[in-house]
């Protein structure tokens, strides 16, 4: 078993770095320093830190001005607040005025655990992604976290990156260099592509190891960069494997699988399945219980393969 | 127009209060013909603020028309986005762009949105039309001016319905624990919003004590007395620590008989034969 790494912390320490390097980095918050992880650039940096208590239509507003001031903002809290408490002003503050701002969240998906619906985002990558000139950025492990956040800095442009609460394996070597826009290949294949995010991507190579016993040979692409979609990546699985899966942590609507699933059907037609959660809100549990009683498991990917697999063998 | 003639210099030079005066109602004219020609509108509330965008950009703020991006510019930001035709009638008359553009407001492909947007309209901060967003972003412009150690400062023109949004209110809070002495509100307390007098739709009411109760300064001026809006923002200036804001008293559709205390003007052009009367009674 890979190493489990938090996410969160790495964002955290990321920001740090940065923060040495580039005086304009300014971080806001809104009352989750501990668990988004800025509290360690507020330790570091405490007037370039701003906690904007519980109000967070006014910190992605704060954000903007920030930004329109030539300050390179970093906004972050749960992924369920923002963009879910505060659409209007992200599309509007953000999003229509063009501006350098970053939004990092986290507790992405159901693996939140035990607080609940209330506090598990199934939703965000459907909202966020629906804003033009948006970047989505969905990272697979700590060390895609840490370039991911790293390239947002660099890069001019509202960005959005999602990370979950639990700490997930390490499936990117220390060598990887993430690219903006570009597939990864965890894993060649030749008989279906696996396009996941997330913590789904650790879940689809487990799946993948599993179904080469029983003959079933799967490409695996983690597709971290949600928008812009790596169309051609995409094209290319569709034609060279014939089937689809995609897996998220996301309602399946409006997240990778339906992005997906525009391309397919504009570019090459083949089966396709769709693991995500199906039109439902789930409940309080502990996050592995969560995701297997939601269908977000190695095992919901593999019998998900086999499906698509039957229906292209048949046509 | 000799102001316009010496901007090359850098800061704009300040206009007596006689001058504003002629220069207030030649943006009337600008707002209710672009609105004429354009069909469809704000004229209300464009009118509500004249005095109060004119003191600002004629008199008091620190601006550059030619270089609508200098660093140590005085920020004006518009929250209520729907006076937009002010704004852009300001701009002109101050040189951001020419002053024959007004009348494409609203028109494809024209850089004179339905409200602002900062990406097509030079001098224009803030893209904005949903309403409650732009004291947040005024905080943001105040701190980076704080953390930049510049001396300019955020002027931010909010309407009085606005005040209904949450976040207002929560911008309102923080811009006092932030102690943003560079940081200048004005609400347009013209009284009414969209379905009627604000008192019926939602009470404001007592604002000045909202305000002060949320750690501001709080004046209350007459909106359309010239004088009395320059002190008030000279006395902003000296007000160390906290947040100011000045309460403008004004009328909605001011300038304009039948457009006055007329809520039916909140969003509506007028007809041709009303823009002949409305131009006839702000005529030179």
């Amino acid at each position: 078993m890979a190493e489990l790494v938090s996410l969160r912390e790495t964002y955290g320490k990321t920001l740090v770095e940065l923060g040495k390097e580039n005086r304009d980095i300014v971080v806001l918050d809104a009352d989750l320093a501990k668990s988004t992880m800025t509290k360690f650039f507020a330790a570091e940096f405490p007037k370039r830190f701003f906690d904007c208590g519980i109000a967070e239509q006014n910190m992605v507003g704060i954000a903007a001005g920030l930004a329109a001031s030539g300050k390179l903002p970093f906004a972050s809290t749960f992924a369920v607040f923002l963009p879910g408490r505060c659409f209007d002003q992200v599309r509007m503050s953000i999003a229509q005025s063009g501006l350098n701002v970053k939004l990092v969240v986290t507790h992405g998906g159901i693996s939140v655990g035990e607080d609940g619906i209330s506090h598990q985002a199934i939703e965000d990558l459907a909202l966020i992604g629906s804003l033009p000139g948006f970047t989505v950025i969905v990272p697979a492990d700590a060390i895609e976290t840490a370039q991911a956040v790293r390239l947002a800095a660099a890069s001019r442009g509202p960005f959005y990156i999602r990370l979950g609460r639990p700490k997930l394996p390490l499936i990117h070597g220390r060598d990887y260099h993430f690219q903006l826009g570009k597939a990864v290949t965890m894993r060649q294949g030749e008989d279906i592509t696996i396009i996941a995010i997330g913590a789904m991507v650790a879940a689809a190579i487990s799946a993948a190891n599993s179904l080469k016993g029983q003959g079933i040979d799967c490409r695996v692409l983690n597709m971290s960069t949600l928008k812009p979609l790596d169309e051609a990546a995409i094209i290319n699985a569709a034609t060279e494997t014939g089937a689809i899966v995609t897996a998220e942590e996301h309602l399946e609507h409006g997240g990778l699988g339906s992005e997906v699933a525009k391309v397919v059907a504009r570019g090459c037609p083949v089966p396709m399945e769709l693991v995500a959660i199906k039109d439902t809100y789930a409940q309080s549990g502990k996050p592995a219980e969560l995701m297997e009683r939601y269908g977000l498991t190695a095992k919901d990917i593999e019998e998900a393969v086999h499906s698509v697999v039957k229906k292209k063998n048949s046509s | 127009m000799p102001a316009v003639d010496n901007i090359t210099v850098g800061v704009f030079p300040p206009l007596s209060v006689k001058d504003m005066e002629i220069k207030a109602r030649k943006l009337r004219r600008h707002i209710i013909s672009m609105i004429g020609k354009a069909g469809s509108g704000h004229p209300g509330g464009s009118l509500s603020a004249v005095e109060i965008v004119t003191v600002l950009y004629f008199r008091l703020l620190r601006h550059k028309p030619r270089d609508p991006n200098w660093p140590n510019r005085d920020r004006f930001i518009l929250s209520k986005g729907h006076a937009a035709p002010l704004l852009y009638a300001t701009l002109a008359e101050c040189g951001y762009f020419p002053i024959d553009e007004l009348l494409t407001l609203r028109q494809l492909d024209s850089h004179l949105q339905g409200h602002t947007d900062r990406q097509l309209t030079p001098g224009v901060e803030m893209s904005a039309g949903a309403l409650g967003q732009g004291l947040s972003f005024a905080i943001g412009t105040a701190l980076a001016g704080r953390l930049n150690a510049q001396d300019y400062r955020t002027y931010v023109l909010l309407g009085d319905g606005e005040c209904d949004e949450g976040q207002i209110w929560e911008a309102a809070m923080a811009a006092a624990h932030f102690k943003l002495d560079n940081l200048v509100a004005i609400v347009d307390n013209n009284g009414l919003q969209i379905d009627g007098w604000n008192r019926e739709v939602m009470t404001l009411e007592p604002l000045a004590d909202k305000w002060q109760a949320f750690g501001w300064k709080v004046s209350e001026v007459n909106g359309h007395d010239l004088n009395q809006l320059i002190t008030a923002f000279s006395e902003a200036k000296l007000n160390k620590g906290q947040p100011t804001v000045i309460i403008a008293h004004t009328i909605k559709g001011k300038g304009v008989s039948f457009m006055e205390n007329n809520v039916d003007f909140h969003g509506k052009a007028p007809d041709a034969t009303q823009l002949r009367v409305a131009l006839k009674e702000l005529a030179e």
